[in-house]
């Protein structure tokens, strides 16, 4: 067990890896020391570039985060990648298996790889991604990378998280496009098109850009790219637009913007995580509660009414953890 | 506590696919399996380091093993980690004492039942987090 000690901050901030790897995994774990560390002043920065890869399972985002890493390692950018896969609701296990698609990434320095399982939480994120950002952060990586899970309809949670939001498709989307539709479609600030060496690319941008033609953004026109990640293949044009988006949020003022709109949600999200870890607690140990919940199952009495007595009752013992 | 693996395929295996397939039995098992596909020590100990793994899992065809194995130990203890190293794959029982008193802590063979993997990972995993 790790201590937040003055030594581990200095290690910390003298960017010793091992620490951090240390220091990620309490976080990951959402451990005591791990919400210490959340607090501290020096874990209260907000500088890099969190940019958000998102798309459908296979359509190339781990392939392409690699190539984009290598070429900005290669710039000399200080690099944190996040990918997260899905945990199995039966067994609680996860295959991460993002990182085989960026092998290549091992002899390149200044890049730190973190994979999370969502461990049950839906929205294409894990639970503690905010924080395992906010500690990458704090380590002075320049731009972050955010690959989420493979994502169908209604996994928005990358939006609140970050700056720029890149959605990767592969060609003949126009059956995908269907079940895009329903939102996931509007989100991005760039549209990608990988695989373009398969059939139908150019269909695919030209959909693509009559969606965006009606969208209602207005001050910023989400480009669309074409990319075969596999052979590097607009590669740079993509690093281009994400830093070109990145000058726009700032001379919009929008990089402040979201940055408040993303304080106040994990305000809102830490704290209703708090309450509900409180109800939580209390029904399952509170004695005179449970009787109560026992009536509950009997049909005895109505939810409503118990809900309230828990309520007061938690106010009257005051809130504590 | 969640269990993590980092599992790698030692050097140059290609086509070696026990790894993927023993990744995917431990997810089964209930572990977060991070898979790294073929790599050599050095970069297995940072990724470890960085996936905060609690167990780093080899596999190997054979022929690499002696020199390989032991060196992902020594350069992760140099480095300051100290995961549960197992290895797995075709290892000639011979080599089991030198590979075990270079600090791998178990040998699995290819006839190897994923439970018996799992609960020596588990007991091994949980004696040094308390
Ligand atoms: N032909 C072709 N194949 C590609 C291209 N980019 C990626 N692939 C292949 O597509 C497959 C999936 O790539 P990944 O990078 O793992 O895709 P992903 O979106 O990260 O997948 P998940 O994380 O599982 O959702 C791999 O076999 C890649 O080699 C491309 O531009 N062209
Ligand atoms: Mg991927």
């Amino acid at each position: 067990m790790v201590s937040l000690s003055d030594e581990l901050i200095e290690k910390f901030d003298q960017k010793d890896e091992v620490v951090l790897g240390k220091l990620l995994k309490e976080v990951e774990n959402q451990t005591e020391l791990g919400f210490e560390l959340l607090k501290h002043k020096a874990f209260q920065k907000g500088k890099a570039h969190i940019v958000g890869i998102t798309g459908p399972p296979g359509s190339g985002k781990s392939t392409l985060v690699g190539k984009i890493c290598k070429s900005l390692a290669q710039k000399g950018l200080k690099i944190g990648v996040v990918c997260i896969d899905p945990t199995s609701p039966f067994t609680k296990g996860a295959l991460l298996g993002d990182r085989v698609r960026m092998q290549e990434l091992a002899k390149y320095p200044n890049i730190f790889i973190k994979s999370l399982a969502t461990r049950g939480n839906l929205g294409g994120l894990a639970g503690s991604t905010a924080d395992v950002v906010q500690v990458l952060d704090a380590f002075d990586k320049d731009i972050i990378l955010l690959e989420t899970v493979g994502v169908g309809q209604a996994e928005f949670d990358v939006l609140d998280i970050s700056d720029t939001v890149v959605l990767v498709n592969v060609p003949g989307l126009g059956d995908s496009l269907q079940t895009l539709k329903a939102g996931i479609m509007e989100i991005a600030d760039l549209y990608v098109i990988n695989q373009s060496d398969r059939p139908g690319a150019d269909e695919s941008v030209k959909d693509l850009r009559m969606m965006v033609n009606e969208s209602k953004k207005e001050d910023w026109k989400p480009p669309i790219l074409k990319t075969i990640a596999t052979q590097q293949e607009g590669v740079e044009e993509l690093i281009d637009q994400i830093h070109r988006h990145k000058s726009f949020l700032r001379n919009s003022g929008q990089w402040a913007k979201i940055r408040q709109n993303r304080h106040m949600k994990r305000l809102r999200g830490v704290t209703n995580s708090y309450i509900t870890e409180i109800v939580e607690n209390t029904m399952r140990n509170d004695p005179l509660i449970q009787k109560r919940i026992e009536e509950v199952k009997r049909g005895e009495i109505d939810p409503f009414t118990v809900s309230n007595e828990i309520i007061r009752h938690l106010f009257q013992k005051q809130l504590t953890l | 506590m969640q269990i993590k693996v980092v599992m790698a395929k030692l050097g140059l295996d290609i086509h070696w696919r026990g790894a993927l397939v023993v990744s995917r039995m431990l997810r089964d098992e209930g572990m977060e399996v991070v898979y790294l596909g073929n790599q050599f020590p050095e970069q297995i100990v940072d990724a470890a380091i960085q996936e905060g793994a609690d167990v780093i899992g080899l596999s190997t065809l054979g022929g690499n093993h002696l020199t390989l194995g032991p060196k992902v130990v020594e350069i992760m203890k140099a480095k300051g980690m100290d995961s549960l190293v197992i290895m797995g794959g075709v290892i000639p029982e011979d080599d089991f004492p030198l590979l075990k008193e270079a600090g791998i802590a178990e040998i699995f063979g290819p006839e190897t039942r994923i439970e018996e993997m799992a609960n020596f990972i588990r007991a091994r995993v949980k004696t040094e987090i308390a």
